[in-house]
């Protein structure tokens, strides 16, 4: 059944337990998200370390409502982005992208993704794209204005 | 409601759509709780869209030759029998895009009397003072044109709220319609909770102190009776999609010495009456507000859904609705963890259920409806305001129609518990 290949039990689990959640100090970018058809809404700050592309997404907090793939992945993205440098986020967070534009015909990586592979099934359905990537996009919009000086 | 003449056949009215042949998500059967978003489309809409298009297809209102002439009869022709479908004058209906285009055509016109040198065009100028009156269970549609008016011209925005069972909170219609209020605008039946609105307490109070009313009808003329002259109302607006005709065209209606003395909204060609380098003027109502080549096939086909539903009967389209809605709400309550949002009583209510499966998202009970092969809406559905007033970040809303049964009723209710299973909740 299709239903099972897209709510994966990781997801269903970051949905019931999600990582990372709730919003901390300190941070130097607070951005608030919707996705304006359902009203699906996430707000996102990161707390950096270090210039550029080499500076590290030392935290990575967040609150919202949402369905369980916005959810779900908000959760996920958390664990994959926190500890890393920014150049390294950017470049999970494009093959995730990727992943979720290809309409389910992309293989996943494992070793790039981890708990993200869980999406390749949401990728079937165009509607819910938008649902998977709202805390990504959130994510990236805070560490771009961190990174271009105008954060919260 | 009550009529005496015999329910719809369901059955053999199914057939005329072809779309209720086809299966969904591997072979599910087709159901098709989704016609408040947009309804499917009988056989007969689209063989005398067809036809116009293969026998008499040409620019209406321009040229002189033969089908040019056939073509503008077949487009007024469709015009008529809207016109007689809504209780209307022919002069009185205007054709646009939506019901979307039809609201932002008055709103538009509106503040563009403040720039018209025609004396007439002054009852429609507004200002700082002026105020105009919205619900809170208004679509977006029927908010943002007139929120926008608002900021444009200085009036202020004023609106009935919704009460917790979802109607209109009436007992604020002194404080919310006074003497300031210029315009009234809401909906006929609201799109989220079905709920229909006294139409005569709030045209009579717009009246009694000269406000104008706008009528949003997209969910009312589709689904029952419906006669604006009757109603009292100034403007109605609809549109064809929801109401078994095709997507890209709309109605508006508005009282004809209105109509004919509001400036235009979109200018153009086939709307003048005499056109200089430095100025023009205007052609009567309706063509004043008609602007380039019409949507014709479209104006055509819905004629036809017109005819179709005429056919059908609206007293008994009504009726069918009603026992479908009553099915499902009563049904609904019977599942514990499901919040019905709108009227749970079967009275003064369209066939709009929407609903919020608690501790499942709106979009997750969606998906595994649609898993099911039933195919509902989730979200907001462009009301958001009504969303938040009601605390309901998303709802889940089934709409039924002419070529839904007790069946499409029991596959929802059936679904719901099985979305229930599937993310544990209530199992």
């Amino acid at each position: 059944m299709q239903l099972q290949q897209m709510y994966q039990e990781i997801i269903l689990d970051h949905y019931k337990n999600p990582h990372h959640r709730g919003l901390r100090d300190p941070y130097e970018a607070e951005v608030h998200h919707v996705n304006p058809t359902c009203g699906d809404e996430v707000t996102v700050r990161v707390h950096l370390e270090g210039e550029g592309a080499d500076a590290k997404v030392v935290d990575v907090s967040y609150d919202g409502q949402g369905c369980s793939i916005s959810q779900a992945s908000t959760s996920v993205l958390t664990d994959l982005v926190i500890g890393r440098t920014v150049g390294d986020a950017f470049g999970t967070l494009d093959v995730f992208v990727e992943l979720m534009q290809g309409r389910g015909k992309i293989e996943p990586d494992e070793d790039v993704l981890e708990d993200a592979v869980a999406f390749a099934g949401v990728a079937k359905y165009p509607a819910r794209v938008k649902c998977a990537l709202l805390g990504w996009m959130a994510f990236k919009d805070a560490v771009a204005r961190v990174v271009d000086g105008d954060g919260a | 409601m009550t009529t005496t003449a015999a329910p719809l056949d369901v059955a053999a009215l199914k057939a005329d759509f072809p779309i209720l042949a086809r299966t969904v998500r591997e072979g599910k059967r087709l159901v098709y709780l989704d016609s408040g978003a947009t309804s499917q489309r009988p056989r007969q809409v689209l063989d005398f869209e067809r036809q116009y298009v293969e026998t008499a297809n040409a620019a209406v209102h321009r040229g002189a030759h033969q089908l040019a002439e056939e073509a503008t009869d077949l487009y007024e022709d469709a015009r008529e029998k809207i016109a007689n479908f809504v209780g209307a004058g022919v002069d009185e209906i205007v054709f646009t895009k939506n019901a979307t285009e039809s609201i932002n055509l008055v709103a538009y016109a509106f503040g563009n009397a403040a720039f018209s040198d025609d004396p007439a065009a002054r009852r429609f100028v507004l200002g700082p003072g002026d105020e105009i009156v919205v619900t809170e269970m208004e679509h977006h549609a029927n908010l943002l044109p007139w929120q926008q008016l608002a900021q444009r011209t200085g009036a202020t925005l004023k609106w009935f709220s919704v009460t917790e069972e979802g109607r209109l909170d009436l007992s604020e219609l002194d404080d919310v319609i006074t003497p300031r209020t210029k315009v009234v605008a809401f909906t006929h039946q609201s799109n989220v909770l079905g709920t229909v609105n006294p139409v005569s307490v709030l045209v009579a109070k717009a009246q009694s102190v000269g406000a104008l009313t706008v009528l949003d009808a997209c969910q009312s003329v589709p689904h029952g009776p419906v006669d604006f002259r009757a109603l009292g109302v100034d403007f109605a607006a609809f549109s064809g999609h929801k109401m078994l005709g095709p997507s890209g065209i709309g109605v508006l209606y508005g009282r004809f010495e209105l109509l004919n003395a509001m400036p235009p909204f979109i200018t153009g060609g086939s709307m003048i009456e005499q056109v200089f380098m430095d100025r023009s003027t205007f052609a009567p109502p309706p063509q004043r507000f008609e602007a380039g080549v019409p949507n014709t096939s479209q104006a055509i086909g819905l004629g036809a859904a017109v005819d179709y539903l005429r056919l059908l009967g609206m007293d008994r389209v009504a009726a069918h609705e009603h026992e479908l809605t009553g099915a499902a709400l009563a049904g609904l309550q019977e599942i514990p963890g499901v919040r019905i949002v709108g009227p749970t009583e079967n009275v003064d209510r369209g066939s709009a259920v929407s609903f919020v499966v608690e501790g499942v998202h709106a979009h997750d009970a969606g998906q595994v409806l649609d898993s099911l092969g039933i195919e509902v809406r989730v979200g907001h559905h462009c009301a958001w305001p009504l969303h938040r007033k009601l605390d309901a970040a998303a709802t889940v809303r089934a709409t039924f129609y002419v070529y839904n049964d007790l069946a499409d009723v029991q596959a929802l209710l059936d679904g719901v518990r099985e979305t229930q299973r599937f993310f544990g909740v209530n199992a």
